[in-house]
């Protein structure tokens, strides 16, 4: 029965693994995969003493942690108001309208954002000239960018995230704020004793698988949102982007293969650690 | 319920604050919206608003008047997704019935081959060799399907559902005399009806929304599907100017609607799929809800 999924694994997942060795090769397209040359480690040394290795790094897991941190503070936040507000007609339309980013593709996501940014006609620059502040060129300054590509990334995670908490909080016995109330806490009191505690494994289980992927960046959102625009790589090169630049526009397939290796590797160890975090943390959440 | 001032209060600052949120979720799009809706000479003369002032629909006119390359990205969109939802779901669940059954005897070993396409894989470059060279598929519409079929996420998902049927069901079909095949179908296709809904919802807006795989595989132009060519336009303006030749007579070329009739392409784009998966908005709660820890 399976035999439809294992075969179509086996072709687009596991023959591919089996293209790890590029890594450890030099690549030429008229000799293949199979026959081109050996060369050790050199793709690995040259992709480490390269600048931009330090740089794609800090991208991809500085602004990965920025998106958990600043992802999961607002959702667990709107998803303890949620609950505040719960019965209340609202509640239903806020969800729907917070979902409504998930639904959208970074392509469109990049044309919402183009008409805020754009340096002669965005809105955000108009605003800036009514409060009389200078225009700011958002597609040229990179210095910008990490708090652009936060925004985008909470903004469209939002709905997905806050579905996830609100789900957990609805779950929770109602007991347990009836002992609350009769013990005479006030609401703060029942939401850092009560609420948070009981919510505490499911925020730690998704935290803690985030970081497992720490090292695989949202292809879409770094590619379309500025625009490959190259004074901006500073703070919008990723590992995946630049991994697909190796093949489509440098054509330093080996180094990519190398990086992603590198990547998968890092991610693997990473998303296995985790794991065991997880199962101590709540064992039915655990991946394996 | 008669509640405090004090609580009473909270509540509207707690509105507020939600306010405030769903706003941002929606002012993007608007923005979208009416500059769609506005005319190149005022976006020359005040940028982009969130209302549209003097509504204009030269853009959407430039777009209409010349629909071939829309209504093609949409044959190719509406295709991958409705074979590759089909397709995927059936894949999907064939797989993951086995995966849900505690008498199957190669249970873990398959739940292994599956899950470990979640934590490693052989990266873009390897993937992009095997399927452009080794399997051929550049430039053939099936490279925009057979990729996103086989998900290691969908099928836990439905597995999940799946152990939820009781194996006395499943039971009683063997000792009627019915095979593998004809319980999966008789018995539990009939029952996993909501849960197969679900997935299939997942997989659509993963077809639906996909420009990834036409960027890596895609450059014949009649098989671009929508958000590719959206990616595109982003990119040049050459589509309108294409299009130009369909601009009534003594139409100013500096008047030319180019940024609006590429905020209406937008809108066309996305805009019928929107409601559909708005629509749709509880199974991919009760689908996240449920997987959302797996994935």
């Amino acid at each position: 029965m399976s035999l439809p999924a294992i075969l179509l694994f086996l072709l687009f997942n596991y023959l591919p693994m089996g293209g790890i060795i590029l890594a450890f090769k030099d690549f030429r397209y008229d000799l293949g995969i199979l026959a081109s040359d050996w060369v050790g480690w050199s793709n690995f040394e040259f992709f480490f003493t390269s600048q931009d290795a330090w740089l794609i790094l800090r991208n991809t897991i500085g602004l990965n942690l920025i998106f958990l941190a600043v992802g999961l503070t607002l959702s667990v936040f709107v998803a303890l108001l949620l609950n505040e507000l719960r019965g209340n007609r609202l509640v239903k339309t806020y969800q729907t309208i917070m979902f409504f980013p998930y639904f959208l593709s970074w392509v469109v996501v990049s044309y919402a954002f183009y008409a805020f940014l754009s340096t002669r006609s965005g809105i955000l620059n108009q605003l800036f000239h009514v409060l009389g502040l200078e225009s700011v060129s958002w597609y040229t300054e990179a210095h910008y960018w990490p708090f652009i590509l936060t925004f985008a990334a909470v903004w469209k995670g939002l709905g997905y995230w806050t579905v996830i908490f609100y789900a957990a909080l609805i779950a929770i016995d109602q007991d347990y704020y009836e002992a609350a109330a009769i013990d005479g806490a006030g609401k703060l009191r029942v939401v850092l004793s009560v609420t948070l505690p009981m919510l505490l494994p499911i925020i730690l289980v998704m935290a803690l698988l985030q970081v497992g992927r720490i090292l695989n960046a949202d292809f879409g959102l770094f590619w379309f949102l500025p625009m490959q625009v190259g004074m901006l790589y500073e703070t919008t090169q990723v590992i995946d982007t630049y991994v697909y630049r190796a093949l489509s526009v440098t054509g330093d397939v080996g180094i990519g293969a190398a990086t992603s290796l590198f990547q998968s590797t890092v991610g693997l160890l990473l998303i296995w650690g985790a794991n065991l975090l997880v199962r101590r943390v709540h064992r039915e959440s655990a991946l394996f | 319920m008669v509640s405090s001032p004090t609580a009473r209060l909270g509540r509207i600052f707690i509105h507020l604050f939600m306010l405030l949120i769903v706003s941002l979720c929606i002012i993007p799009l608007m923005a979208v919206f009416s500059t769609s809706l506005t005319s190149e000479s005022d976006i020359a003369q005040h940028g982009y608003s969130l209302i549209p002032l003097r509504p204009d629909t030269t853009g959407y006119e430039l777009v209409l008047k010349n629909p071939q390359t829309l209504l093609r990205a949409y044959g190719v969109s509406i295709l991958t997704t409705l074979v590759g939802t089909l397709v995927g779901i059936v894949v999907g669940a064939l797989c993951a019935w086995p995966l849900s059954r505690p008498d199957y005897p190669h249970r873990k070993k398959l739940a292994f081959f599956v899950m470990f396409t979640m934590l490693f894989n052989g990266g873009l470059i390897p993937t992009y060799l095997v399927t452009a060279n080794l399997l051929q598929l550049k430039d053939n519409i099936l490279v925009l399907i057979l990729p996103y079929l086989a998900n290691a996420w969908f099928i836990f998902l439905l597995r999940t559902f799946f152990q939820t049927i009781p194996m006395s069901l499943v039971e009683a079909a063997r000792i009627d005399g019915a095979d593998e095949f004809l319980t999966f179908r008789k018995v539990v296709v009939p029952l996993a009806t909501p849960a197969l809904a679900t997935v299939a919802l997942f997989y659509s807006l993963q077809y639906w929304n996909d420009w990834y795989l036409a960027l890596l595989y895609i450059n014949t132009e009649s098989l671009v599907p929508l958000q590719y060519l959206l990616s595109r336009m982003m990119s040049n303006l050459d589509f309108i100017s294409q299009n130009v030749s369909a601009m009534p007579a003594g139409v100013n070329m500096s008047s030319l609607p180019r940024e609006s009739a590429r905020m209406a392409m937008c809108l066309l784009a996305i805009g019928p799929m929107l409601f559909v998966f708005g629509y749709f908005q509880k199974y991919f709660v009760r689908g996240i809800t449920l997987g959302a820890v797996k994935g």
